[in-house]
């Protein structure tokens, strides 16, 4: 199998704090690998080194065969990355449909004359809006966002704040997606409905998952392998049974005296 | 709740009907005052949409990119300077006037490059920096006229036949008003503008988004710039001469509270903050010691204690004072200032008339 995003021993550190050790995994398409460990494992730094953020020390990353460590985080969005993050990073002074609006800018041209001169819906600047905002209605429609389209996003529910987070996301069409702990915090019927949704996702567009996410029981329904994390090192990778069962995952949760 | 409305419906350039009313007599009212008014009526309502012109340019920066920037005094002089030395150069007014917004953009390129590295209070002293520079310069060097600043060529553009110089230069001014508000309301609903608004919201989010930090953040700058320095450029005209002392810091500070008066992020908001800071500026610039006699009330005791505790050339910068004080009010009571204060009051009258 011939990974779409591939991580190949990469290592960073904070000051003296090493916060990653070589963490090697690797996702095709099509498949939902699950990225598992206790707070301060490390998980959100693969994510930050995989989107630009940090650019690992040690290691390379490499999506469908290109080396990416190093670049800024709008040129690996280029690359068909996109994510969520563990503390929302909605613009929440902007409405539903322009967060997903936003999420499409890559895919669109318009510069500061075409912008300013829009005028009705004729100039190419407005037709280019409504086209995408064509894309955009399809995934507000797809989560189910109708009676927040024009809300603006920071006073809406922490749940639905995902969501659209969630929908920021896809509007980018990525061929990875990145979430950082997407059911954190919501209730049974919205981590129903994300489950779902993230099902769809991959059956719909053979998207490349990788998914942070406590909840074993969501791990286990979507996660076809499982990479187990804690102080930075890999300590366990398989299926989700194989590694919820693992001696090394069970003592990095329950701590060394519960194991001894 | 809303419903799925025609995309084509949150392009049009109005939201709402009596908006579009209000506008259009806004409009029409605008187009007939040289019939109707003398010239220190247009002069004021020139004074004014010049500084409509820089609020909005401003807005851009700080409001909707949610940058800092002291030092807008500076592409306010170079629009200036610019416009004054091409016209005398020989270049016809409006390529003057394009070419000098133009020029300050590229400064406001060029100020955006280390503003990329500076967040708050760093940014803030580059910026101040930079406008204190540029006065600085302009009032030193004798290419730029020295002290008493060049001489501003006579306005002598013609849009209406038969208008005189002061109302052909209102109209210029009016208009390029009215276009610049078109040009960043447009702006403001496409992707550069939205991604402007990201940047301030996330700038983390908006790099994994696409949105090249780099270049948008400099772009903000350059297109504040450009606008700052067309409302210069129209300023020179307006005032008949360029005095280098004119542009320090205190205009900066001028400029930046109209956008915070008026409303940080908001078109509206802008317009506001010029109309109301351009009134009190020209009621207040003047003031003497005598005026305060005339106050009602209190008018002699303020004179009085006045007389005592200021001289008689500190109140000249009275306004100051009165704007400070706007200021921390706004902060501490209606941070999105005037426009916040119309939208609640919007809010209260929605079942009014429309
Ligand atoms: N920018 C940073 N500066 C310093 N330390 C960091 C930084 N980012 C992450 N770390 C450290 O790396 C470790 C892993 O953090 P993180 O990846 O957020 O864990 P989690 O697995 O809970 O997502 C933590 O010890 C954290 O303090
Ligand atoms: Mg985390």
């Amino acid at each position: 199998m011939s990974a779409l995003l591939e991580i190949d021993q990469i290592g960073i550190s904070f000051g003296g704090v090493k916060a990653l050790l070589g963490v090697s995994l690797a996702v095709a398409r099509g498949e939902v690998v699950a990225l598992i460990g206790p707070n301060g494992a490390g998980k959100t730094t693969v994510f930050n080194c995989i989107s630009g953020l940090y650019h690992p020390q040690q290691g390379r990353i490499v999506v469908d065969g290109r080396e990416i460590q190093g670049l800024r985080p709008h040129r690996v969005a280029q690359l068909g990355i996109a994510r969520t993050f563990q503390n929302i990073e909605l613009f929440k002074h902007m409405s539903t449909v322009d967060n997903l609006l936003l999420g499409r800018h890559l895919h669109m041209r318009s510069g500061v004359l075409a912008g300013m001169a829009l005028l009705g819906p004729y100039l190419p600047a407005a037709r280019e809006e409504l086209r995408h905002r064509t894309r955009v209605e399809e995934i507000i429609d797809f989560l189910d966002l109708q009676a927040v389209r024009g809300e603006r996003v920071g006073n809406l529910p922490y749940g639905t704040q995902k969501v659209v987070e969630l929908g920021r996301a896809l509007a980018m069409e990525p061929r990875v997606l990145l979430l950082d702990e997407p059911a954190a915090g919501m209730n049974l019927e919205e981590k129903q409905d994300l489950r779902i949704w993230i099902q769809d996702i991959v059956a719909l567009f053979g998207v490349a998952i990788l998914l942070i996410e406590h909840d074993m029981q969501f791990v286990g329904d979507l996660a076809q392998r499982v990479v187990a994390l804690n102080y930075g090192e890999c300590i366990a990778a398989g299926t989700p049974a194989e590694v919820r069962a693992h001696p090394e995952v069970l003592k990095a949760y329950l701590g060394a005296e519960a194991v001894a | 709740m809303d419903m799925k409305r025609s995309y084509y419906e949150d392009l049009r350039l109005f939201d709402t009907l009596p908006l579009s009313l209000w506008l259009g007599v806004a409009v029409l009212a605008l187009a007939a005052a040289p019939a109707v008014f003398g010239n220190y009526p247009l002069y004021v309502i020139g004074y004014i949409a010049i500084n409509v012109i820089v609020a909005l340019g401003l807005n851009v920066l700080v409001g909707y990119t949610g940058q800092i920037s002291l030092g807008h005094a500076g592409f306010f002089a170079i629009g200036a300077y610019a416009v004054t030395m091409l016209a005398n150069a020989g270049l016809p007014i409006l390529p003057a006037l394009l070419l000098a917004g133009l020029i300050a953009a590229a400064f406001g390129f060029l100020l955006g490059l280390p503003a990329l590295r500076l967040e708050g209070p760093y940014l803030a002293v580059v910026t101040l920096g930079f406008g204190l520079t540029v006065e600085t310069i302009f009032a030193k060097a004798a290419f730029f006229g020295g002290a008493t600043g060049p001489a501003v060529p006579a306005f002598d553009l013609v849009l209406v036949p038969g208008f005189s110089r002061e109302q052909n230069l209102y109209l210029l001014i009016v208009a390029t008003a009215g276009l610049s508000l078109l040009a960043v309301r447009n702006l403001m609903h496409t992707r550069v503008g939205r991604a402007f608004v990201a940047i301030r919201d996330s700038d983390i989010a908006a790099s994994c988004a696409g949105v090249d930090l780099t270049y948008y953040k400099t772009l903000a700058f350059a297109v504040s710039a450009f606008f700052t320095g067309l409302g210069g450029g129209l300023f020179a005209f307006h005032l008949g001469q360029v005095d280098p002392t004119t542009f320090n810091l205190m205009l900066s500070i001028l400029f930046l509270a109209m956008v915070v008066i008026g409303g940080v992020g908001s078109i509206l908001g802008s317009v506001l903050g010029a109309v109301v800071i351009s009134l009190l500026n020209l009621k207040l610039k003047g003031l003497k010691m005598a005026d305060f006699e005339q106050l009602p009330l209190i008018g002699h005791e303020l004179a009085g204690f006045l007389g005592r505790n200021f001289m008689e050339t500190g109140m000249a910068n009275i306004q100051f004072i009165v704007y400070g004080t706007i200021l921390v009010l706004i902060m501490l009571f209606e941070p999105l200032g005037l426009y916040g204060i119309w939208i609640r009051t919007k809010r209260y009258w929605r079942t009014w008339p429309f």
